[in-house]
């Protein structure tokens, strides 16, 4: 069966000095799935999100998202082809409150100004409340982003990228400084903007329990390279990613 | 919301009543009043990136001096002058350069435009490069274009060279600071009116992301190069008309020490800001009335220290009110009990 793949890596490597960060990555993201990619720290799994999203070129390699090679484009460029991503340490505008934060993450799909000159409509601050109620932040929405815990930062975060209306959302660790009562609440909210909103999720994140309960596939990084790809179940007693988390490289 | 747009029209109309009644009730003090309204301008100017954006310019000095000169070469060609012949005589033989009212509040209004997109399209160029840097790097990069120009100005001498160059002689009987006052309120009017409306789009906002989170702004597919550039070619464009202004009032350009001249004006128009407390749109406007108010002070009973007053001043405020006057009032409603999220009047 040939499945539709909206991001598409082949041989990825990402040197910094001498240092592999990624090395000869392959993998696949089939369109409307949830993917997982999890690994011991500093295996490389932000370096991979940051060589996708035009952080950093890449040494070698492709990077075929919608059909279009992004190693040369840059941050911005991908972003309004529909790819977005988060962060790992939450990035949110810290002095502006979650009503604006959210209303300057609407979709921007052509890089003119033009659509910058007039000003939010009913129908943006209306989407802008109706996603901050999705991600529980309703009664925040007046607070100065800079002001909210990690955890909310990281809950706006995701509520703002979801108002940029991306065709594939790449999260960098959602859970993590997340009270972990509100974890399954989370998970929740992510199948549901996979669903609902139609989203493709590429999802990072060192909590076993959500990646299980989360993704259709698991792509297992360790020292920059890819060491194993299948269903939950079968990552999980995969020989060789319980040596790499045991600290057996 | 709608409450603060309500109060922010009208503090703009008392603003500008007061303002208009002002050359009648102080009219041996027009020359001050022509500095209040020219410091407003390259107060706003430099708030749009200093403030607004957090990109923190030393060099709009330069935009200041270029519209200077440009205005000051703009009436000579008018009224059908070399410029080299005229700077030649460097202010002597002043019957051979004489024009008359009609064309020299025309070459006026004409050369102050002409500096506005001059200066628009130079900071558009520049900034595309320069921009590029961010933070310290952008701040000391601008410093070195501001010290550059001074220096490079005075090389022309079609220009007058180091030792400078006169404004047109104003004809007999026309009240130039009035004239000059009045077109520095008109300007302002319209800057301001601008800034309202830019802060209620989309581009107003992208700004504000650009100073809390550039990484983040850039993330999500803001075109953040061009909203760079363009804001500081607005302030470009509006600090050269302040530098008309102000040449015109003073008649006289030195390259260092009137057009180009980093210690005084180059400072003063990132302290005004500070004073009234930046990234606000009032902030700027109170912050150099304030500045025009302090400096007199300063300069009429501390004489011999006034610069030592106006550098303790500036300790003060950076390190005792690092919001300004702005600041200060925010935090005094929010003591007084005003709701929650109505303090954010950007």
């Amino acid at each position: 069966m040939t499945r539709d793949i909206i991001l598409s890596l082949k041989g990825v490597s990402k040197r910094f000095g001498g240092v592999y960060a990624n090395q000869d990555v392959s993998l696949e993201v089939p369109r409307g799935a949830i993917i997982g990619l999890i690994g011991p720290n500093g295996s490389g799994k932000s370096t991979l999100f940051g060589s996708i999203t035009g952080y950093h070129p890449i040494d070698a390699g492709s990077i075929v998202y919608e059909g279009r090679e992004l190693k040369d484009l840059r941050t911005a460029e991908i972003a309004r082809l529909g790819l977005i991503r988060t962060f790992q340490q939450t990035h949110v505008y810290d002095d502006l409150d979650c009503v604006k934060n959210m209303l300057i993450s609407r979709p921007m799909r052509k890089g003119d100004i033009a659509t910058l000159m007039h000003r939010p409509t009913a129908r943006d601050r209306a989407r802008a409340e109706e996603l901050l109620e999705f991600v529980g932040l309703a009664s925040k929405r007046h607070l100065m982003a800079g002001s909210l815990s990690f955890g909310q930062q990281k809950l706006l975060e995701f509520a703002m990228a979801l108002m940029n209306e991306p065709d594939l959302l790449l999260l960098d660790e959602p859970t993590a400084g997340i009270n972990p009562t509100l974890i399954n609440g989370l998970i929740d909210r992510l199948r549901q903007a996979n669903e609902r909103f139609g989203v493709t999720l590429f999802v990072i994140e060192h909590n076993m329990r959500v990646m299980m309960n989360l993704a259709q596939e698991i792509n297992v990084l360790a020292g920059g390279k890819l060491i194993a790809r299948g269903a939950p179940k079968d990552i999980q007693n995969d020989p060789k990613v319980i040596e790499a988390y045991l600290g057996g490289q | 919301m709608l409450k603060q747009t309500a109060a922010q029209w009208l503090a703009m109309l008392a603003f500008v009543a007061l303002a208009v009644a002002a050359p009648f009730a102080l009219p041996n003090n027009m020359a001050q009043l022509v500095d209040v309204m020219v410091f407003i301008l390259i107060a706003l100017g430099w708030d749009m990136l200093g403030g607004q954006m957090g990109y923190n310019s030393f060099g709009n000095v330069v935009f200041f001096g270029i519209g200077m000169y440009l205005v000051a070469s703009t009436q000579v060609l008018w009224g059908g002058f070399s410029l080299q012949e005229y700077n030649s005589a460097k202010g002597g033989n002043l019957e051979a350069f004489v024009i008359g009212e009609p064309a020299y509040v025309a070459s006026l209004i004409a050369g102050l435009a002409i500096a506005a997109v001059a200066n628009f399209l130079i900071a558009l160029i520049v900034g595309a490069q320069l921009l590029q840097t961010r933070g310290h790097y952008f701040a000391v990069g601008t410093l070195g274009l501001g010290v550059a120009a001074g220096e490079f100005a005075g090389t022309f001498s079609f220009l007058g060279g180091g030792s400078g160059m006169n404004f047109l002689q104003p004809p007999d009987g026309l009240q130039l600071s009035t004239l000059l006052y009045f077109l520095g309120l008109a300007t302002v009017v319209v800057f301001y009116l601008f800034l309202v409306w830019l802060h209620g789009t989309r581009f107003g906002l992208v700004m504000n992301a650009i100073r809390d989170n550039e990484d983040k702004a850039e993330a999500m597919g803001l075109p953040t190069a061009r909203v760079k550039a363009i804001s500081w070619a607005v302030a470009a464009a509006f600090t050269a008309v302040g530098g008309g202004l102000y040449g015109a009032g003073k008649n006289f350009i030195d390259p260092t020490e009137v057009a180009f001249s980093l210690t005084t004006i180059g400072v003063w128009m990132i302290l005004m800001p500070l004073i009234g407390g930046k990234g606000t749109i009032w902030g700027p406007i109170i912050g150099a009335v304030a500045f025009q108010l302090f400096k007199e002070f300063f300069w009429t009973f501390l004489f011999g220290w006034q610069r030592v007053a106006l550098g303790l001043l500036i300790v003060i405020i950076v390190v005792f009110f690092p919001d300004g006057i702005m600041g200060g009032l925010h935090a005094l409603r929010r003591r007084l009990g005003a709701p929650h999220g109505q303090e954010a009047a950007r």
